[in-house]
């Protein structure tokens, strides 16, 4: 059959952030799936060679919108590693708090977006109706709702009161409740389960082979989660499952996902219950010993790995992300083979990619000549202004037009 | 049981519900007590130490000495991330967040906001 090669993206209306696909189709079936990352590079590792450790934490947590605090936890604790700090176990206990409440603003989000995939938007609205419960608890907590900024070096910088305490249990009631009916809505609706069984099937030695982390791994019944393989913060201390099915395709990742936030709910008591006393904080050091440390962390989408390389002084000499997107797009090749073309947006949601926090290269190609080179920040301006202009788009005349329209308004 | 339009009871009491969404701008949204917005100066409380200069990750604040031991703070809204890491920086608790959060605004000259030291009257600020 005639072949039909379709890219979707960089911009694209179906696509919540700009990433390229090239989709290789014959009739509806997808033969084919390429993808090309580098769209949202942010320069974010070369950044944090010129910031101060301190500034780095701020700067880490805005790798991710969603998984902030996972970015700077994994961050801070490849930075504590090289400098041998002990840190209070208050500290760990708040840490692994805001962790867990993380996951569970995250997980719910997914299960919203998930079903406006499959065009179930009426869960997508309930379940974003319910996430507000946790990202209120966040904003008590943390003074944030989003970059929550409650990691520095050495602890953390806000302790959880009794009243606070008890507001997380009131919220993580009403949670828990409604998490059990989207369970029941998962394990009874007709629609989601016809919709997403076998779709997106990953066998266990794929998930294996490719190295696939997270709910995504778990849901091929692969036991693979950092919070029990490689215990930080408090996780050694807790008790706690690893979700596992063997569905093997989107309706399992949901089913491991659900019950992922049951098991938040009952670790996030158990902290509460046993919440140590003591400081939060410990004496940290500005200037940083040489070294060199790897922080792994278990994000809701998967495992995520800092490299942090100390020179002496007060800024990193390296730092190396591997967020859990990189980690699972791989897959996605395998799960889209020989599969319809609808399939394609619930395949990917299913991973719950976060390609901001993927992109960590953009390597720019002449097209006609084939040629690669790199292009300094100078470079690039000049050359976003030539190549505007040539297309008759002068933005220093139009930035005073609009200054001159905004004054006239006065 | 498996049934489709599982969701369907929901839906319909929630007719009868309020909704969910509140009415802001209309209604004024409030923040808890510990959020971190706009950044508020104590200039009397300022020793020049520079910490919250040297720690902000986005470079908003400018301190400038304006007398003997007289220190006036520029913030530049633009640019803070409001992650309050200068309040938590400074020795002698001269910053303090506030949870005021509306600070939009269309002229980029209002985002710059200066406490300024007065000599012998409390200190006065004007944004």
């Amino acid at each position: 059959m005639h072949k039909v090669i379709i890219p979707i993206g960089p911009q694209h209306p179906a696509l919540k952030e700009p990433e390229s696909f090239r989709v290789v189709l014959s009739g509806e079936k997808i033969l084919e799936f390429g993808y090309r990352l580098g769209y949202n590079h942010r320069g974010i590792e070369k950044a944090c060679e010129a910031r101060t450790y301190i500034q780095n934490i701020y700067l880490t947590e805005r790798i991710c919108g969603i998984c902030s605090h996972s970015h700077s936890s994994c961050f801070i604790q490849a930075v504590e590693e090289i400098a041998g700090l002990q840190v209070p176990r208050r500290a760990l206990y708040i840490r692994t708090i805001v962790a867990e409440l993380e996951r569970i603003h995250s997980h719910l989000l997914w299960l919203g977006v998930a079903g406006h995939e499959i065009g179930f938007d009426t869960l997508f609205m309930y379940s974003w109706r319910d996430r507000e419960v946790v990202m209120d608890l966040l904003a008590v907590i943390t003074g944030n709702r989003v970059n929550y900024g409650i990691n520095t070096v050495g602890g953390v910088r806000r302790d959880v009161t009794p009243e606070q305490a008890k507001e997380i249990l009131k919220g993580m009631d009403i949670l828990e409740d409604r998490t059990k009916y989207y369970a029941e809505i998962a394990t009874q609706e007709t629609t989601v389960i016809k919709r997403l069984s076998g779709v997106g099937i990953l066998s266990h030695d794929d998930a294996i082979r490719l190295g696939a982390v997270g709910p995504t791994a778990r849901a091929s019944d692969v036991r693979r989660d950092t919070r029990k393989d490689d215990p930080y913060a408090a996780y050694g201390e807790l008790d706690f499952k690893v979700i596992t099915d063997t569905h093997n395709d989107v309706y399992g990742r949901t089913i491991v996902r659900v019950g992922e936030l049951m098991e938040s709910y009952k670790m996030i008591r158990q902290l509460l219950k046993n919440l140590p006393d003591g400081p939060i904080t410990v004496k940290a050091p500005r200037r940083i010993p040489a070294g060199e440390a790897i922080g792994r962390y278990e994000a809701p989408r998967g495992e995520d790995v800092h490299y942090v390389k100390a020179n002496g002084t007060d800024k990193p000499e390296r730092v190396k992300v591997r967020a859990p997107t990189l980690a699972n797009i791989q897959a996605v090749s395998k799960m889209l083979e020989n599969r319809l073309l609808a399939d394609l947006p619930i395949i990917i949601a299913a991973i719950d990619p976060c390609f901001s926090c993927t992109d960590r290269l953009t390597a720019i190609k002449d097209v006609e000549g084939g040629a690669q080179g790199t292009m300094e920040w100078e470079d690039l301006h000049t050359y976003s202004i030539r190549w505007y202009r040539d297309r008759g788009i002068e933005f220093g005349a139009a930035n005073k037009k609009l200054s001159a329209m905004m004054e006239g308004k006065k | 049981m498996i049934r489709p339009g599982k969701m369907i009871q929901q839906v319909l009491s929630s007719i009868f519900k309020k909704p969910a969404t509140t009415r802001y701008p209309y209604v004024k949204a409030s923040m808890p007590g510990h959020f971190r917005g706009k950044i508020k100066f104590n200039p009397e409380k300022c020793i020049g130490c520079m910490m919250c200069m040297r720690d902000c990750p986005s470079k908003a604040i400018t301190i400038k000495k304006v007398g003997d031991k007289k220190f006036e703070a520029e913030f530049d809204l633009g640019r803070c991330i409001y992650c309050a890491q200068c309040v938590d920086s400074c020795l002698k608790k001269a910053l303090e967040y506030t949870n005021e959060f509306e600070l939009a605004s269309l002229d980029r000259k209002k985002l710059k906001v200066t406490f300024h030291a007065e000599p012998d009257k409390g200190p006065e600020t004007k944004a």
